[in-house]
């Protein structure tokens, strides 16, 4: 039986039981809590889901008519129907509307500041695109309300403003910034050598940009896009204002629609906890999260094939 | 040190608190969400009328609250619909008598826009517009040629599906069995119903007496096709001859006594009554209210 003294003795220096090798343990657990918190809080949120919203996916719930079926009617007296096609539909026509305007915009204002603006003028635009992303969501949606609708109405004479392009418009306006300073980022992280080598080699700076710095960046570029588009797609109190909150599977861009994150939003606060409706609005909480999952592997998987080929 | 002095002040003055509280006689209040801003109301000043009687209001919904009446955790449960037959079944059988008090009124007002020509609409009119398979989706199906709404379709605004409003509203116009259509915008408020009103030169909404603004309209509901029509207000809520308004219950054990005796008394008298005008329901009588 060996004592203390001879433990302490026979570890390499610096590795006594003292004040510093207590300090190191304790910085080291912390730093492992940290670490794995992340995963313990996932692994906790999936439990918790679908815990709530077992008592509605193992009883009631018909997947045909969960995911074809656009009768969302939960609180009906005699047929309760619960179909979330209508607000797949509006979610993912608002979101992809998003995109459509996002993506050129950021793209373009992310070029521009990376390789064109110079000096304090740059500066002001960084600071400016980061304040855009600092604006509330429920500003946008009170935007989108009262300003836009009008707005919408004026230009485009139509009965009402909220609808698809409405919620559209604002959520790209909140999608951008995100995706501009994240490719912004990407397009720094080309190494100078590459402009340099490319400027020595005659080419003018939209071939730097176009055919250099561009193609280098894809991976950083893609990033910023899904950023943005999950977003767009987790995002719930501006579409919940500017939609309409109507169950319609829209014909065109002026249609309401109602998204899946608004429907959770507006109906949960007011629902018998344990009821069918209260299980239903948690199983679209169990769909956001697999699509989610789906769009970060598929992300993932995206860039390492670019990154091997 | 000073702060463990602190916190024992704390602590002794919480426990002195708590053993005056016990000298008090306590109401237990709870029920319907629609009701649950008047009844917080009227419990709040009743504190100034009666400071040793407390009211605890607590919401949860109508069933839940009758449910406490029969379980006789509570003395007063507030309902915005009647008693159901199986709920008095289940109350009778654990020696309960719940017993009705109107305290109020919730009347429902048909919105258009300010411009809109219409004057009056027949419920089974509203039926067709607002259920299932409904066949009026324009407004020149009802004759009229509303400026402002170039395509003549009607934009539907009603409220989100859990509200009391929205299902009061199905049941008093669409019947039991029959639901809403698809497609109408559902606002998550009774204000935010008026206010896409007053924006939208198409839209007709559904939404209480008390959210009507002048810068909307409000439709005459006739009971039946043909027969003289009925402007909601105040006054027509409270002798029922409105068609789409609904009481507001208070439910005691049997006939009330003590405290919860004077509390439903003061409940009916004008200081309350226009408690109950100013948060936006028709009161049980008629009062003046300054």
């Amino acid at each position: 039986m060996t004592t203390k003294q001879d433990a302490a003795s026979s570890l390499p220096p610096g590795s006594q039981l003292d004040a510093d090798w207590f300090t190191d343990k304790f910085v080291m657990l912390v730093m492992f809590i940290g670490g794995i918190s992340a995963i313990v809080f996932i692994l906790s949120i999936i439990v918790f889901v679908v815990e709530q919203g077992g008592v509605f996916i193992f009883e009631t719930m018909d997947i045909q008519e969960f995911l074809f079926s656009p009768r969302w009617r939960p609180t009906s007296e005699w047929n309760a129907t619960y179909g979330i096609l209508a607000l797949i539909a509006g979610t993912a026509s608002v979101t992809g509307l998003a995109m459509v305007i996002a993506i050129p915009f950021s793209l373009g204002t992310a070029i521009y500041i990376a390789e064109f603006a110079d000096g304090k003028f740059r500066e002001y635009l960084k600071i400016l695109v980061e304040l855009l992303a600092a604006i509330p969501s429920v500003v946008w949606g009170f935007i989108g309300l009262s300003i836009m609708n009008k707005v919408v109405i004026d230009v485009f004479d139509v009965p009402v403003g909220l609808g698809v392009l409405n919620a559209g418009l604002i959520l790209g306006l909140m999608a951008a910034p995100i995706i501009t300073s994240i490719a912004e980022d990407a397009l720094k992280a080309v190494p100078d050598g590459y402009r340099e080598a490319a400027e020595a080699m005659g080419a003018s700076r939209w071939e730097v940009v176009f055919k250099v710095v561009l193609p280098a960046a894809r991976n950083g570029l893609l990033g910023a896009v899904l950023l943005g588009l999950g977003r767009g797609f987790g995002e719930t109190m501006a579409v919940l204002m500017a939609s309409g909150h109507s169950v319609h599977i829209p014909e065109s861009i002026f249609d309401s629609v109602r998204a899946l994150t608004a429907t959770i939003a507006a109906e949960l606060g007011e629902t018998a906890q344990g009821s069918e409706h209260y299980g239903a609005l948690f199983t679209i909480g169990i769909f956001l999260f697999i699509v989610t999952f789906f769009i970060n592997l598929a992300a993932d998987l995206i860039i390492r094939d670019i990154r091997k080929g | 040190m000073r702060k463990f002095k602190i916190a024992m002040a704390l602590l002794a003055g919480s426990i002195g608190f708590s053993t005056a509280a016990d000298a008090r006689v306590m109401i237990q209040n709870k029920g319907s969400d629609t009701l649950v801003n008047v009844a917080q109301a009227w419990a709040e000043e009743y504190q100034k009328v009666e400071p040793k009687v407390a009211v605890a209001v607590t919401g949860g919904g109508s069933g839940t609250g009758i449910a406490a009446l029969v379980n006789g955790t509570v003395d007063i449960a507030n309902a915005s619909r009647s008693i159901k037959a199986k709920e008095l079944k289940l109350a009778k059988k654990r020696g309960i008598e719940p017993m009705e008090h109107i305290v109020g009124y919730d009347a429902l007002a048909v919105y258009v826009h300010k411009n809109n020509p219409m004057k009056s609409i027949s419920l089974a009119k509203l039926a067709e517009i607002y259920g299932e398979d409904g066949q009026i989706s324009k407004w020149t199906q009802l004759g009229l040629e509303v400026p402002g709404c170039k395509s003549q379709k009607m934009v539907l605004v009603s409220r989100q599906n859990n509200s009391g409003t929205y299902a009061y509203f199905r049941k008093a116009v669409l019947g039991k069995k029959r639901d809403y259509k698809l497609g109408t915008r559902d606002m998550h408020g009774s204000k935010d119903v008026v206010d896409l009103v007053e924006h939208t030169p198409c839209a007709i909404g559904y939404s209480g007496l008390a959210y009507a603004t002048p810068h909307v309209k409000m439709a005459c509901i006739n009971k039946a096709e043909g027969e003289k029509c009925t402007d909601p207000s105040v006054a027509t809520a409270s002798d029922r001859s409105y068609p789409i308004a609904r009481p507001l219950f208070m439910y005691t054990n049997g006939e009330p006594t003590g405290a919860t005796k004077k509390y439903l008394d003061w409940i009916m008298t004008d200081e309350a009554q226009c408690i109950i005008l100013k948060k936006g329901y028709a009161p049980a009588r008629a009062v003046t209210c300054n």
